[in-house]
């Protein structure tokens, strides 16, 4: 059985890996700001076979209130072996070209939080010589493009972050995997089928878990991102900036 | 707007999608609009063309489940395959099911399904404990045999026009693992048929017969016949096989006349059409057609339509208006690839416009070839009409709205409960005024 935390437990992504934890029986520490939400998903990772299901209401914005959870769901769970954070907003591109004041929320959300989080875990795992950090990053952090560069540089930053924290902590054997996903549908849109890049988010969560279990260090999911972002990365620069993307 | 189409794949309509992920969340101000589970009507139920689908697959959370009563409360979205997953293993599973068991707990009551147990059960609806109803208005009503009844009874079978179900309650059954015992027969004829349903109905939980659609002749009304119940069996229940996946769609279906009738010939001849003692896993018996994902792709890009009715009466008079089907089923030569025959029980249905009622039910599916195709199908409504029968509109791309008003005498009395902010593409097909 591991112990578990889930940030951001109420986005799809989140749900569909922590329902796969739950059917092994892990022990898991939810947390997210809707709390009539979470309690929704809480229970039914309860009856899905998890050990012990908690909650924590908690907005990512709020840093200072970081450590009192992770003390809460040490306590609770008896010790913490692994973390999932999953958080986020999809900015939306125009309103933060028309406003830093979003421009600085959305980054603070997207990356400033998901660094602090990821200090915190590293401090304690350091601590304790084992432990399992798994961070949700995105394509879209492998090139800025003028349709969403904002959110893209909020991954940027944290892939970056946890590239450099991967290193720091691999002595140690406290493994940092950060997640890659490309496109990923809404559960209710399958049946009406979309695009073949289109991936469930039942099918990220399974390879999320996998990453988890093996200490990966960069997945990207569905794989077949891989290659198409190592084309995206190859385009020179004189051209990519003729591209509208 | 995206264009979708139900399992029938006919007909296709544009429509606006909103995916609802969280329960406590009002109703999108997009209207008409219309609940949209896991897409397993044939027809246009669960179509809105023009309007909106309010996608319910992402409310597929349990709330509640007692190991000890069987009662399991879950959000609508959820999947009978799901709660047999999660409830087999206490020995609990759904008190009824139909032919597939990849449909949502909402287009189940608002279906109110039936399976191969309807003699002795009921239909879905009469194992829903309590529903809770969203309104376009804000309301939430909570609905059961006892609070709101009105609007319990016409939700049941109620098409999705009366509210979004969000969460329901049911009452599961007990049984003894995985394994169903019973036996399988060949049959010659439609009285042969109507003999072992008399004999079999006290006896076993489950029972249906597969009927000989393609040949006629002295043929006509040969099958079939397979009953079963849940029985207790300690052999280590083996793996079933991962379901497959119809890859494509054919772009000429190779479903036709000869296909169908080398089919039905061989299925009859087969040896395990005759078998006296045999144990099933529940998913072949049950759900003999979720073992290949999208197999309704086979009927080629134009679709199928299916066409399931029920006869009332006297054993005479359903086996004569069988026999007339059938006959004109096979003059046609557009054969049915599988049809499916049951005899009803006698329990009432809840539901102010539930299909079940005592009777004979024939379920056919046929390619659709067009004109030819809508003509056999209006032609078999007029003997459904004749038999004072009614077709089931689940099932249904086509019946006129005459029809309908008349197999559905009460259907004016749904329309107080109806939300204005919900329609169909059903309903606005049958719910025009006829002479």
């Amino acid at each position: 059985m591991n112990r578990i935390v889930i940030m951001g437990a109420t986005s799809a992504i989140a749900e569909a890996t922590a329902r796969r934890f739950a059917a092994r029986g892990d022990a898991l520490f939810l947390v997210a700001r809707n709390a009539q939400r979470l309690q929704a998903i809480a229970d039914d990772l309860q009856l899905r076979g998890a050990h012990t299901v908690h909650r924590f209401t908690l907005d990512a914005s709020d840093l200072d209130r970081f450590p009192a959870m992770l003390e809460a769901a040490s306590a609770q769970m008896g010790g913490i072996d692994a973390a999932l954070i999953a958080h986020g907003t999809l900015s939306d591109q125009l309103a933060c070209q028309a406003s830093t004041d979003l421009l600085q929320r959305e980054f603070a959300t997207n990356a400033v939080s998901f660094m602090a989080l990821c200090t915190h875990l590293a401090n304690r795992f350091e601590a304790q010589h084992h432990g399992v950090i798994a961070v949700i990053s995105s394509v879209a952090g492998e090139r800025g493009r003028q349709s969403n560069y904002v959110y893209g540089a909020a991954k940027a930053a944290v892939t970056a972050f946890t590239s450099g924290l991967r290193q720091r902590l691999y002595p140690l054997g406290v493994r940092v995997v950060t997640i890659k996903p490309g496109f990923v549908a809404t559960p209710m849109t399958a049946a009406f089928k979309k695009g073949v890049l289109w991936a469930s988010p039942a099918a990220v969560a399974k390879s999320i878990v996998h990453a988890m279990d093996t200490g990966a260090a960069v997945v990207y999911t569905p794989w077949f991102w891989r290659p198409i972002m190592w084309i995206i990365r190859s385009v020179p620069e004189s051209i990519f900036r003729r591209l509208k993307m | 707007m995206a264009s979708g189409s139900s399992w029938g794949r006919w007909p296709r309509h544009e429509q606006r999608l909103i995916a609802l992920t969280n329960r406590f969340d009002a109703l999108p101000d997009s209207q008409p609009m219309l609940p949209f589970g896991n897409g397993r009507s044939y027809g246009d139920v669960c179509l809105n063309g023009g309007g909106t689908l309010l996608l319910t697959r992402g409310l597929d959370r349990f709330i509640s489940f007692d190991p000890v009563s069987g009662v399991l409360e879950c959000e609508a979205g959820v999947l009978l395959s799901e709660i047999i997953g999660l409830t087999l293993p206490d020995g609990w599973f759904p008190a009824v099911t139909p032919g597939t068991a990849l449909i949502t707990v909402g287009g189940a009551i608002a279906n109110d399904v039936h399976g191969k147990n309807h003699h002795r059960v009921g239909s879905f609806g009469h194992h829903v404990i309590e529903f809770e109803l969203r309104r376009s208005d804000g309301q939430v009503l909570r609905c059961s045999r006892d609070c709101n009844p009105e609007w319990f009874c016409a939700t049941i079978g109620g098409l999705g026009l009366t509210g979004l179900i969000r969460t329901a309650r049911l009452q599961l059954r007990r049984v003894p693992g995985v394994w169903i015992g019973g036996d399988s027969q060949r049959f010659p004829n439609l009285e042969a048929f109507f003999e072992l349903a008399e004999n079999s109905d006290a006896e076993y939980e489950y029972t249906v017969a597969w009927l000989d659609c393609a040949n006629a002749g002295s043929k006509l009304g040969r099958g079939i016949f397979m009953r079963g119940n849940h029985v207790q069996h300690d052999g280590a229940a083996r793996a079933i096989a991962p379901p497959r996946t119809l890859p494509f769609t054919p772009p000429i279906s190779p479903i036709n006349g000869y296909s169908v009738r080398l089919f039905n010939e061989l299925y009859f001849r087969r040896p395990a059409a005759q078998s006296s003692k045999t144990l099933w896993h529940y998913q072949p018996f049950l759900f003999p057609l979720d073992g290949l994902l999208q197999w309704n792709r086979i009927y080629g890009p134009r679709g199928f339509f299916q066409y399931q009715c029920v006869l009332p009466g006297s054993v005479t008079d359903e086996t004569s208006a069988l026999q007339e089907m059938l006959r004109r089923i096979a003059r046609s030569g557009l054969g049915s690839f599988l049809a499916v025959l049951k005899r009803f029980g006698l329990k009432p249905s809840l539901g102010l416009l539930s299909f079940p009622r005592p009777g004979a039910t024939l379920a056919l599916d046929f390619p659709n070839r067009g004109e030819a195709t809508l003509q056999l199908l209006e032609d078999l409504d007029s003997i459904t009409r004749a038999a004072g029968g009614a077709v089931y509109p689940a099932k249904d791309a086509r019946m006129s709205a005459s029809s309908f008003q008349h197999y559905f005498p009460q259907w004016q009395q749904l329309r107080p409960f109806i939300d204005p902010g919900f329609s169909s593409s059903f309903w606005r097909r049958v719910n025009t005024s006829t002479t």
